[in-house]
């Protein structure tokens, strides 16, 4: 950084080359280099790299042979990738459900004419502040094996449903579900509650005295106002639940068995613990087409009708 | 119009219900940190606390992860101080530029920066890490604010750029007129008018930075800079049983980002909600 009161050299007094023709200048145009340069090389040189990795076999040190395409039929081959595979989709799908129906709701239900409704939003809205890392860990104690839940069972007579869920095959998964819904509901729903606000009351009413019923009103009205607000909510909880990773290592690292495993924790084991650099890397290449291919999917499904409609 | 009726009293009721089920967890966390031990031992966390006792408290924070805790309470201060200054100072300069000049490579280039949300970081980790490695960055915060700058500039450009497009002009032609410099220009007229947008940015790139555990398990591993996220993962592990202990070190985790939001919760949910829109 040069020091501001250092003379700028060969800069002469006097008039500045004529060059001015618009009457307003914004900026210099070399102020957005550095960060373009940083956008380049962190999300396209480096995607351009890890994409090259695939190939090969490298394992960060030393040289590494071109492969072809042996890490991809590797993938097939490997249960533990197709088992992380099927978790993700598990996990992403019913927490994009959950998370959205439930936050509609919630929007709904707070949007008009609840006396406590911005007490309710602060309240609900908080688990979304929270760090993953410490929310996980309240419920590893929750479910855990003489944790609340199992404790609670117990008291109210209900002893055989005790599990000991983050180590049950069956179950652990289902307690990370819980734990991801469970912070995503408050995010859904205020951009519920945003896109909820834009509907004009005048509208419902109109619908109302032309007999629209609340269903019908709610189809009909609601829905295709806040299409910009069901557009941005479902996508960004499909990708959050694509990439599922905090939950799972804070809770059951993966296991038991790789019941819990997600792609993301797949790619981190492979790639940092086992230092399968060039394998990792094609696996994460499977993942990026998975999440393209969801987000434009969903894009899709989600893309505002109104003018398509009559 | 719209009248209080038993259905919305109903209604408000069942909400109330709802809203104590989910922040269940919340009250099992104070709770039991508040327990000492001869009540956390064969006691279920949910009976409320008799004698309540800072005990857990003092002995993590005079224990041994004590200076641990607390060293990562800074880190993880420090990153997303580095990270969000960065990300205001070059996501608004950079959005100025982009929005204001409508030709066709600056077209280009915000058409590049929006591409770049979409595509997932994953893919571009390994060689991200190699070349921070190279260049030193593995390990320390001001590295770990450099990772996160690039890695967020897209979201900053993108609600900045979007909140620059509805500035009206002519304030910044009624400083040219009265000779302000092009830099001036920015520092003074049109920074000041996109403190909105800069709260947003703040919030939203803050809580994400701040609440990070992929990125630092990566960037800072075998490291003695610690975050927050690397604090709890390493400690909570190693002291399962005494869970009075692990829940006084997630308050002390949690409080800094609660007490934030509590006091300006307003400016948190607008800063999502309307953030998300643009």
């Amino acid at each position: 950084m040069a020091i501001a009161v250092k003379e700028r050299p060969g800069r002469e007094p006097g008039p500045r080359p004529n060059k001015v023709k618009k009457l307003v200048h914004h900026g210099y145009w070399w102020w957005s280099l550095p960060a373009l340069a940083a956008i380049l090389s962190i999300h396209y040189v480096a995607t351009g790299v890890g994409f090259m990795y695939s190939f090969t076999d490298y394992e960060g040190i030393g040289e590494f042979n071109w492969i072809g395409l042996e890490n991809y039929t590797k993938i097939f081959e490997d249960e533990e990738v197709s088992g992380a595979i099927y978790n993700t989709f598990f996990l992403a799908i019913l927490s994009f459900v959950l998370s959205n129906v439930i936050g509609l709701m919630l929007a709904l239900a707070l949007n008009r004419g609840l006396k406590t409704r911005y007490l309710l939003r602060t309240l609900l809205f908080l688990p979304v502040i929270l760090s993953t890392i410490a929310v996980s860990y309240i419920f590893r104690f929750i479910f855990y094996i003489e944790g609340p839940i199992n404790t609670f069972l117990a008291s109210v007579g209900l002893g055989e449903f005790q599990k000991t869920w983050l180590a049950d095959t069956t179950w652990s998964i289902w307690v990370i579900l819980l734990v991801v819904v469970w912070q995503n509901i408050g995010f859904a729903m205020v951009i519920y509650l945003a896109g909820l606000a834009t509907v004009p009351q005048e509208l419902e009413e109109a619908a109302a005295i032309d007999g629209a019923g609340v269903w019908r009103r709610f189809t009909s009205v609601t829905i295709p106002m806040i299409q910009p607000a069901i557009a941005v909510s479902t996508t960004l909880a499909l990708i959050q639940g694509m990439k599922i990773f905090d939950q799972v290592i804070a809770m059951t690292g993966g296991g038991p068995f790789g019941a819990t495993d997600t792609l993301s924790t797949i790619i981190y084991n492979k790639t940092f613990v086992y230092m399968e650099y060039g394998y990792g890397s094609s696996i994460s290449l499977v993942f990026t087409v998975v999440i393209l291919l969801m987000a434009l999917l969903q894009t899709y499904l989600t893309r505002d009708r109104s003018g398509a409609k009559k | 119009m719209f009248r209080y009726t038993k259905w919305t009293f109903l209604r408000e009721i069942a909400v109330w219900i709802y809203a104590l089920i989910v922040l269940s967890p919340l009250y099992l966390l104070v709770n039991v940190a508040l327990k000492g031990d001869d009540e956390v031992f064969g006691v279920p966390g949910y009976v409320p606390v008799q004698r309540p006792t800072m005990d857990s408290f003092v002995t993590v924070i005079t224990g041994p992860q004590g200076p641990g805790l607390l060293g990562g309470l800074v880190t993880s201060a420090i990153i997303t101080t580095i990270a969000v200054s960065g990300l205001i100072f070059f996501g608004s300069i950079t959005s100025y530029v982009l929005a204001r000049r409508m030709n066709r490579l600056s077209k280009g280039a915000y058409f590049a920066v929006l591409t770049a949300i979409v595509v997932p970081a994953q893919l571009g980790l390994v060689p991200l890490y190699i070349g921070a490695k190279t260049l030193g960055l593995l390990g320390s915060s001001w590295g770990m604010g450099i990772i996160y700058m690039g890695m967020l500039l897209p979201l900053s450009i993108l609600l900045y750029t979007g909140f620059i497009r509805t500035l009206p002009i002519e304030y910044e032609e009624a400083a040219y007129i009265d000779g302000s410099s092009r830099f001036k220009t920015f520092t003074r007229i049109v920074f000041p008018l996109l403190s909105p947008v800069t709260g947003t940015v703040a919030i939203m790139t803050g809580i994400i930075v701040w609440n990070d555990f992929f990125t630092p398990l990566i960037f800072l591993a075998g490291s003695d800079t610690q975050t927050l996220g690397l604090v709890l993962y390493n400690f909570v592990g190693g002291i399962v049983t005494s869970w009075n202990q692990v829940f006084a070190i997630l308050i002390i985790a949690m409080l800094p980002m609660t007490v934030l939001y509590l006091i300006f919760q307003k400016k948190f949910i607008q800063g999502f909600a309307g953030g998300i829109k643009s």
